[in-house]
C-alpha cells in the first residue's frame, strides 16, 4: 500500500497560488489549522477558498492570502463574528460568492457526482441571487401533481476544487481517515469535490481493528496525502481528542494580528504548538 | 413529597418578568406544530422551545446544540449531524426561531451585512441557512431589543425572504411561512390581506406607542390588542429552576 504520509511543507508544496482550495469543518469545530498555519507560512497568494467559514478564513484573510471567497458565513460560533473577516470584508479585500448553507452543501455533491449543477429551492427569492448574477435558474421538467406548477430551482453550481485540506481524529499511512466527534461535517464531501485531498489527524494509527463502522469517513481512494498534526485544529475543537481552547480563541479575536502572527506563528508548527504552552503556562 | 407540605413550603412565585412573558410568546410559536425539530436560536427561544417540550408539546424534537438530537433531560435519542439537519429543513419537518439584524414589513430578514453588500459599513454573520429555512419550512424570528434600527422599510441584504418577494415565485412560496415574530414588545404577524406585519399581542406593561415609535414601518395595529397570555405558576417554576437557572434568558431582555 502506498505511504502517503508528508508534512505540512509537503502539502503546501503541491499547491500553486491561484488555487481553489476547500477546507473543511464547520465555523470554529475540526478544522485543519496546522495546514492552514503551513500557508500562512508560505509565499501562497490569491487563493479562493470554499469554507463553511472560521478561523480558518478568518487567517488567511488577515494575512491577505484570499482573492475570492465561497462561503455562506464566517463565525468563531462561541465568538459570533469573526474579526478579521469582517475587517477584511469592510475593507472590500477580497471577492465574495455568498451562498446559502444549503446551497454550499449541493454545489460540493454537484462536484463529488460529476454534475455541473444540482437544483435547489434556497435562494429563490432572496438577494443571494442579487450578489451573485452567475447565478442560473432552471424550471423542472415536470409538472407538481397537486399544483400544476412547473417550478423554478436555483441551479447551483458545482463547487469543484483543485485540493481540499480536511482534519480528523485517526488516519492511516494510505489515507482511510476517521472521526470520533459528533458530526462529520461536510469533511468527506471535500475530499471528493477536489482533485487532490490532504488530511491531518490527531494521531496516525496502523489498523481500525475496533472502529464503529460509520466513524471511517474518508477513504484513501480521494486522499492524496496524510499529515500527522497533533493538536493540529487548535483552537478550533476536535471532540473528543479536545475541546475548542476558547480562552486562546477569546486572545486571538481581541489581539491586533501583526501582534498575535509574531507572538505565535513566527515559527513551524511545533513552534507554534510550544508558544500556545506557553501562553496557557503564564496566564496560571 | 405530599400536596399539603407542597403548600406549605412553598414561598409566593415573584411575578413574570419581561424575559418571561417572552419565553412564553416563543414558546407558543411551537404548540401544535406535532412532531417537528424546535430550532431556537439565542438564549429567549431555547429556554421557550425546552418549556414547550416540557408542557403542552411533547412531540417536539430538540437538539443539544451539536448533532445529537436530546429527550427534556439531555439524553439522546437521535442522530442529526449538519447533513441530515439540512434534509429535515427541505423536507419541512422543521420551525426555526432565527435572530434578525433587520427585517421590514413583510418578514424579509437580514443577517449578512449592513451597508452596500459590495463594500459593506458592518459585516455581519453572512446569509448563513435564512434563504433555505424561509423557502422550506416555517421560519419565525426573535428580536430582543424592538428598535427602528431592526424594524426597517427595507433590509439591505434579503437573506430571509417575506411574503412580498416570494409572491414573485409561486412555485418556490407553496413552503414558505412565518408564523410570528417576537420581540421584547410583543407578539407580531402577517395575518392581514397583503401578508404586512401586525402587532398580534402586546407584552404586559408595553404600549402600542412604544410599540409604533420603536418600528421604522407601518404596522396593522388592530383595535382590541390582546396581551401576551400569562405564565402559568407552574410554567414559572419550570424556567426558572429547571430550564434556566442560571438566568440567561435575563442578559438577553432586562426588565
Amino acid at each position: 500500500m502506498t505511504d502517503k504520509t508528508m508534512t505540512p511543507e509537503d502539502v503546501v508544496s503541491r499547491l500553486r497560488s491561484e488555487m481553489t482550495l476547500g477546507i473543511g469543518g464547520w465555523g470554529s469545530r475540526r478544522k485543519p489549522m496546522a495546514l492552514v498555519r503551513a500557508l500562512l507560512r508560505s509565499e501562497l497568494t490569491d487563493l479562493t477558498v470554499v469554507s463553511y467559514g472560521g478561523p480558518d478564513v478568518g487567517m488567511l484573510a488577515a494575512a491577505g492570502k484570499i482573492r475570492k471567497l465561497v462561503a455562506a458565513f464566517v463565525t468563531l460560533d462561541s465568538i459570533p463574528l469573526e474579526p478579521h473577516f469582517r475587517a477584511a470584508r469592510q475593507s472590500g479585500a477580497f471577492e465574495l460568492m455568498e451562498v446559502d448553507e444549503a446551497m454550499f452543501m449541493w454545489g460540493l455533491h454537484a462536484a463529488a457526482n460529476r454534475l455541473p449543477f444540482i437544483p435547489v429551492r434556497a435562494g429563490i427569492g432572496s438577494d443571494v441571487m442579487r450578489v451573485n448574477p452567475g447565478l442560473r435558474t432552471v424550471t423542472s421538467p415536470y409538472e407538481d401533481e397537486a399544483t400544476g406548477i412547473r417550478e423554478t430551482f436555483v441551479a447551483m453550481p458545482a463547487l469543484r476544487m483543485d485540493a481540499a485540506l480536511v482534519h480528523v481524529n485517526r488516519a492511516d499511512r494510505s489515507g482511510n481517515g476517521q472521526y470520533l466527534g459528533p458530526d462529520p461535517y461536510f469533511d468527506d464531501l471535500f475530499c471528493e469535490a477536489a482533485d487532490h485531498a490532504y488530511v491531518s489527524c490527531e494521531r496516525l494509527v496502523d489498523r481500525f481493528d475496533d472502529a464503529v463502522p460509520q466513524t471511517l469517513l474518508v477513504n484513501r481512494h480521494s486522499v492524496t496525502g496524510v499529515v500527522e498534526t497533533p493538536n493540529g485544529a487548535h483552537f478550533t475543537s476536535c471532540v473528543p481528542d479536545h475541546d475548542r481552547d476558547e480562552p486562546f480563541q477569546k486572545l486571538y479575536a481581541s489581539t491586533p494580528w501583526p501582534e498575535f502572527a509574531e507572538r505565535f506563528l513566527y515559527g513551524d508548527e511545533k513552534a507554534y504548538q510550544s508558544a500556545v504552552q506557553a501562553w496557557h503556562e503564564e496566564r496560571r | 413529597m405530599s400536596p399539603a407540605t407542597n403548600t406549605v413550603t412553598r414561598t409566593p412565585l415573584l411575578p413574570p418578568t419581561r424575559a418571561e412573558y417572552c419565553v412564553i410568546a416563543c414558546a407558543e410559536a411551537w404548540r401544535d406544530n406535532g412532531e417537528v425539530l424546535a430550532s431556537p436560536m439565542g438564549a429567549v427561544p431555547s429556554v421557550g422551545a425546552r418549556l414547550a417540550r416540557r408542557t403542552f408539546a411533547p412531540e417536539l424534537l430538540l437538539t443539544d446544540g451539536e448533532a445529537m438530537l436530546v429527550g427534556p433531560d439531555g439524553s439522546p435519542e437521535g442522530w442529526l449531524p449538519y447533513r441530515r439537519h439540512l434534509t429535515m429543513v427541505t423536507g419541512g419537518r422543521r420551525h426555526v426561531m432565527m435572530g434578525a439584524s433587520q427585517i421590514d414589513r413583510f418578514g424579509n430578514q437580514n443577517i449578512s451585512c449592513i451597508g452596500d453588500w459590495e463594500r459593506p459599513t458592518r459585516q455581519l454573520l453572512g446569509v448563513r441557512g435564512a434563504p433555505v429555512n424561509t423557502l422550506n419550512n416555517p421560519t419565525s424570528y426573535w428580536i430582543p431589543r424592538h428598535s427602528t434600527r431592526v424594524f426597517v422599510e427595507k433590509v439591505d441584504m434579503v437573506c430571509g425572504v417575506g411574503y412580498d418577494r416570494v409572491a414573485e415565485h409561486p412555485g418556490a412560496a407553496r413552503f414558505h411561512r412565518i408564523p410570528r415574530v417576537v420581540s421584547d414588545l410583543g407578539v407580531f404577524d402577517f395575518a392581514t390581506p397583503d401578508h404586512s406585519m401586525r402587532l398580534a399581542s402586546l407584552h404586559p406593561g408595553v404600549t402600542v406607542e412604544e410599540v409604533r415609535e420603536a418600528t421604522g414601518f407601518e404596522l396593522t395595529i388592530p383595535d382590541e390588542v390582546p396581551s401576551t397570555r400569562e405564565p402559568s405558576p407552574a410554567e414559572l417554576e419550570l424556567i426558572r429552576e429547571v430550564i434556566d437557572p442560571q438566568g440567561l434568558r435575563d442578559r438577553e431582555v432586562k426588565g
